[in-house]
């Protein structure tokens, strides 16, 4: 099977098979055939008589140990995925909510207020009384709130009742979904998992859109706590792909998902240009970025992505990075011992996340300008010990507009329409110039050739004259194939989208269209797209799950994916995932999840690993949601 | 002729082998197809455990086999490569195959009343339930060679080596 869609991962992976390095691609085929019973998600480990399997040809044993059917084990398991990715993501939130206190209360000087009109805009959606308080005051009620969202409290999360439309916080009420608490939503799952609980699949799986929706939560609180402290993105343009390393540059690589470091790292790197040059660098200090913190730093500073997700590897084959700085999440662990094949650096940061074989310099936002010196100061010094006869940059690099958050979009909306800005973007999909809008979002997956459903399906799609919104390594493989740009849009949308697309960058005063594919962030943003159509279900007095909104995953991989697409569908979209989760060895969980829960939330599950009739099938349920508000 | 042979010191109980057995004789070829096909295909070899250990059961294709000695049907034969296999059309779904076999390991399909047993995955050119073992407890090889390997391991263990 091919290994990538993407020139620079083959021409990567060419030097990694001449040098015989490994990477995940020759890990995964070391792991196949892989285990039936965890590909169908029969097989419970949840206490110490088991691990317990359930025969899926019916042959065997049809029931765990304690009794627990196909139908319990395999909605158990999900939901524990489901709990896992929101720990992750709202771990992620917390962070930022801890960061933005200390700001608050003047215990991190490096991390002043720099959004304030959004700090503002928070604390108002929230009930907050500002009248009269100081940013600092406001910052620390955003922030008390926030801390206060993860416990169990009498109330809903704020962050996820605030920013859905009133008739979704209606059908969270009716189902008994609404998470009173982030933290409280994640134990409940592990509590009714656990050795004889919670039997029941579909009581389960209510239990799974409730800790969901406690994601959906953390997520838009990610988004809100980093915007606030590091400013809100607004359009910017820059270059991606591992041709933006440089022969005779320091180059950093950003990775993870956390903008509380690599934020400041941005903000200090230039500092030490000097520092650099002195060890021989003639181009000084050059940051990329990898993954989600790379997606962070694009939407915030402009900083190119070098590579993400399923290729991160293939930045340290290169042999000119110098340091790769981790915070947490999708941080695959071979990159220590891979590490140790070049000069490069791999420099670990939280206490969370630990590898062994690293360079562990904890991180605390008390000293943060202190370590982003010393962490870059560490790539000054591998820099020296680059061994030049090891350098392979590859040459592929593409120009990339990113910095798509809803205030921007917005904004642009706002120059044709100031009064109305959803007006022209409504008035669009009204005409039918633009069909629907579909959110990509989610990783790169081994078991698929890198980006290959992506490309199928926003080309597809675009042709379809839906709109593109895309976060997350979905996101990051568009911009690495030159679809965040004005030429893809010439290239790729139908007529009705490419008019629209032009007309919004004639307005904000672009030489061409806008991109194709419009950036909105990281994982965690995915809410800025949710905002933005709960704003047009508002503007229109409908709910979310008529729009001709629909969501994709083409090719996930981490249970963050599983959790955002449950919130996707509890939100009422028709969500695409493009590979099998471990579902199947329940046909009724399965039945659930694609079918019956459209009766419930209006948004249902479609799986496809075909790109050509998944994006068919997304189009079609497009068409049904436009027959459904008569367009 | 090449036969499956087990290590039993490595086998894990996992049985990915009997899932890619059952997967191997299905219309569909692959996991998720095969889980809806009705009859249900059938896997062809067992996992037991005896004194702690875990014990995958093959057919050991004898000969001369007790089954298909005893076959009144004449549905079972030897193929060219020495496997014991049965044509579906003669087989009267009597069981006297599994009655005589020493390791239990002839199944029945009951809804189309078959015996169903290894047929070493005629047309592959390794068994699928060695294919799919992630220990390499499971060997597709000939006796002797088999044999060579476990008397090369007994001697580095003679010798204090490694093997």
């Amino acid at each position: 099977m091919e290994k990538s869609k993407d020139l620079a991962s083959r021409a990567m992976l060419k030097v990694a098979e001449s040098q015989e390095l490994s990477t995940i691609w020759d890990r995964f085929a070391a792991q196949t055939p892989q285990c039936g019973f965890g590909e169908l998600g029969t097989c419970c480990r949840n206490c110490l008589q088991g691990p317990c399997r359930i025969d899926p040809f019916g042959e065997g044993a049809t029931l765990g140990a304690c009794g627990a059917s196909a139908d319990t084990i395999v909605a158990r398991n999900l939901i524990r995925a489901i709990a896992a990715g929101t720990a992750a993501h709202s771990g992620h939130a917390k962070h930022l909510a801890h960061t933005l206190l200390k700001s608050a209360e003047g215990r991190a000087p490096d991390y002043p207020v720099k959004d304030e009109a959004k700090l503002r805009g928070v604390a108002q959606r929230l009930g907050l009384a500002t009248e009269g308080k100081s940013t600092s005051e406001i910052a620390h009620q955003v922030a008390a709130a926030a801390l206060a969202d993860f416990s169990e409290k009498e109330t809903p999360v704020a962050w996820a009742a605030t920013n859905v439309t009133q008739g979704r916080v209606e059908t969270f009420l009716k189902y008994g979904v609404v998470p009173t608490g982030i933290d409280a939503a994640i134990a409940e799952v592990m509590h009714r998992t656990n050795y004889g609980v919670d039997a029941d699949p579909v009581n389960l799986l209510l239990g799974g859109v409730k800790c969901a929706l406690a994601d959906f939560a953390g997520c838009a609180m990610g988004t809100d706590l980093a915007d606030i402290l590091f400013g809100t993105p607004k359009p910017v343009v820059s270059r991606a792909n591992l041709g933006v390393l440089k022969a005779d540059a320091v180059n950093i690589g950003l990775h993870g998902h956390s903008p509380i470091l690599s934020d400041i790292i941005a903000q200090v790197a230039h500092e030490l240009d000097g520092e650099a040059r002195a060890a021989g660098a003639a181009a000084g200090i050059n940051l990329v970025g990898i993954c989600c913190t790379g997606n962070e730093v694009l939407m915030r500073h402009g900083i190119p992505s070098a590579t993400h997700s399923v290729s991160q590897e293939l930045a340290i084959i290169t042999g000119a990075l110098d340091a790769m700085v981790v915070d947490y999440q999708c941080i695959m662990p071979s990159l220590a011992p891979l590490a140790e094949c070049f000069h490069t650096r791999l420099i670990t940061t939280m206490p969370i996340a630990k590898i062994p074989g690293a360079t562990h310099i904890e991180f605390t936002e008390e000293k943060a300008g202190q370590a982003a010196r010393e962490i870059i100061r560490l790539g000054i010094e591998a820099f020296k010990k680059r061994d030049s006869s090891k350098v392979n940059i590859p040459d592929h690099q593409s120009v990339a507009m990113a910095g798509f958050s809803t205030e921007a979009i917005v904004g642009a909306l706002a120059l044709l329409n100031k009064d109305d800005p959803l007006k022209p973007l409504i008035d669009n999909i009204v005409a039918g110039n633009i069909l629907g809008v579909c959110l990509f979002a989610g990783c790169n997956n081994v078991r698929v050739p890198q980006d290959e459903n992506l490309l199928v399906m926003v080309k597809a799609l675009a042709r379809e004259n839906v709109l593109i919104l895309a976060t997350g390594c979905a996101a990051g493989a568009f911009t690495r194939h030159g679809l965040l740009t004005s030429e893809a849009t010439n290239e790729y949308a139908g007529e009705g989208l490419k008019a629209v697309l032009t007309a919004l960058g004639q307005a904000v005063g672009l030489p061409g269209p806008l991109p194709l594919v419009l950036h909105m962030g990281s994982c965690v943003d995915n809410t800025r797209a949710a905002q933005v159509a709960v704003a047009v279900a508002n503007r229109l007095g409908v709910d979310l799950d008529k729009l001709p909104v629909v969501a994709s995953a083409p090719e996930p991989t981490t249970e963050k994916a599983i959790a955002i697409g449950t919130w996707a569908v509890a939100a009422g979209l028709p969500t695409h995932v493009g590979v099998i989760p471990p579902v199947l060895g329940s046909p009724l969980v399965a039945k659930v999840l694609t079918q019956d829960v459209k009766g419930l939330f209006g948004g249902y599950f479609l799986v496809d690993t075909d790109p050509v009739t998944s994006a068919q099938k997304l189009v079609e349920a497009i068409r049904e949601r436009r027959a459904g508000l008569g367009l | 002729m090449k036969e499956v042979f087990v290590h039993l010191n490595k086998c894990q109980g996992c049985r990915s082998c009997q899932l890619a057995c059952a997967v191997a004789h299905s219309e569909s070829k692959n996991l998720f197809g095969a889980l809806a096909e009705t009859p249900a295909p059938r896997y062809r070899l067992y996992l037991e455990q005896g004194d702690g250990v875990k014990v995958p059961l093959t057919c050991r294709h004898c000969d001369p086999a007790p089954c298909l000695e005893a076959c009144i049907a004449g549905a079972l034969y030897r193929d060219e490569r020495g496997a014991v296999r049965r044509w579906e059309e003669r087989c009267v779904g009597c069981w006297t195959c599994i009655m005589v076999c020493p390791y239990g390991v002839v199944g029945r399909e009951k809804e189309r009343k078959l015996a169903v047993k290894c047929d070493l995955c005629h047309g592959l050119e390794v068994p699928a339930c060695v294919q799919a073992c992630p220990t390499k407890a499971l060997v597709y090889a000939e006796a002797e060679s088999f044999g060579a390997e476990i008397r090369k391991s007994a001697a580095g263990v003679i010798i204090g080596g490694k093997g």
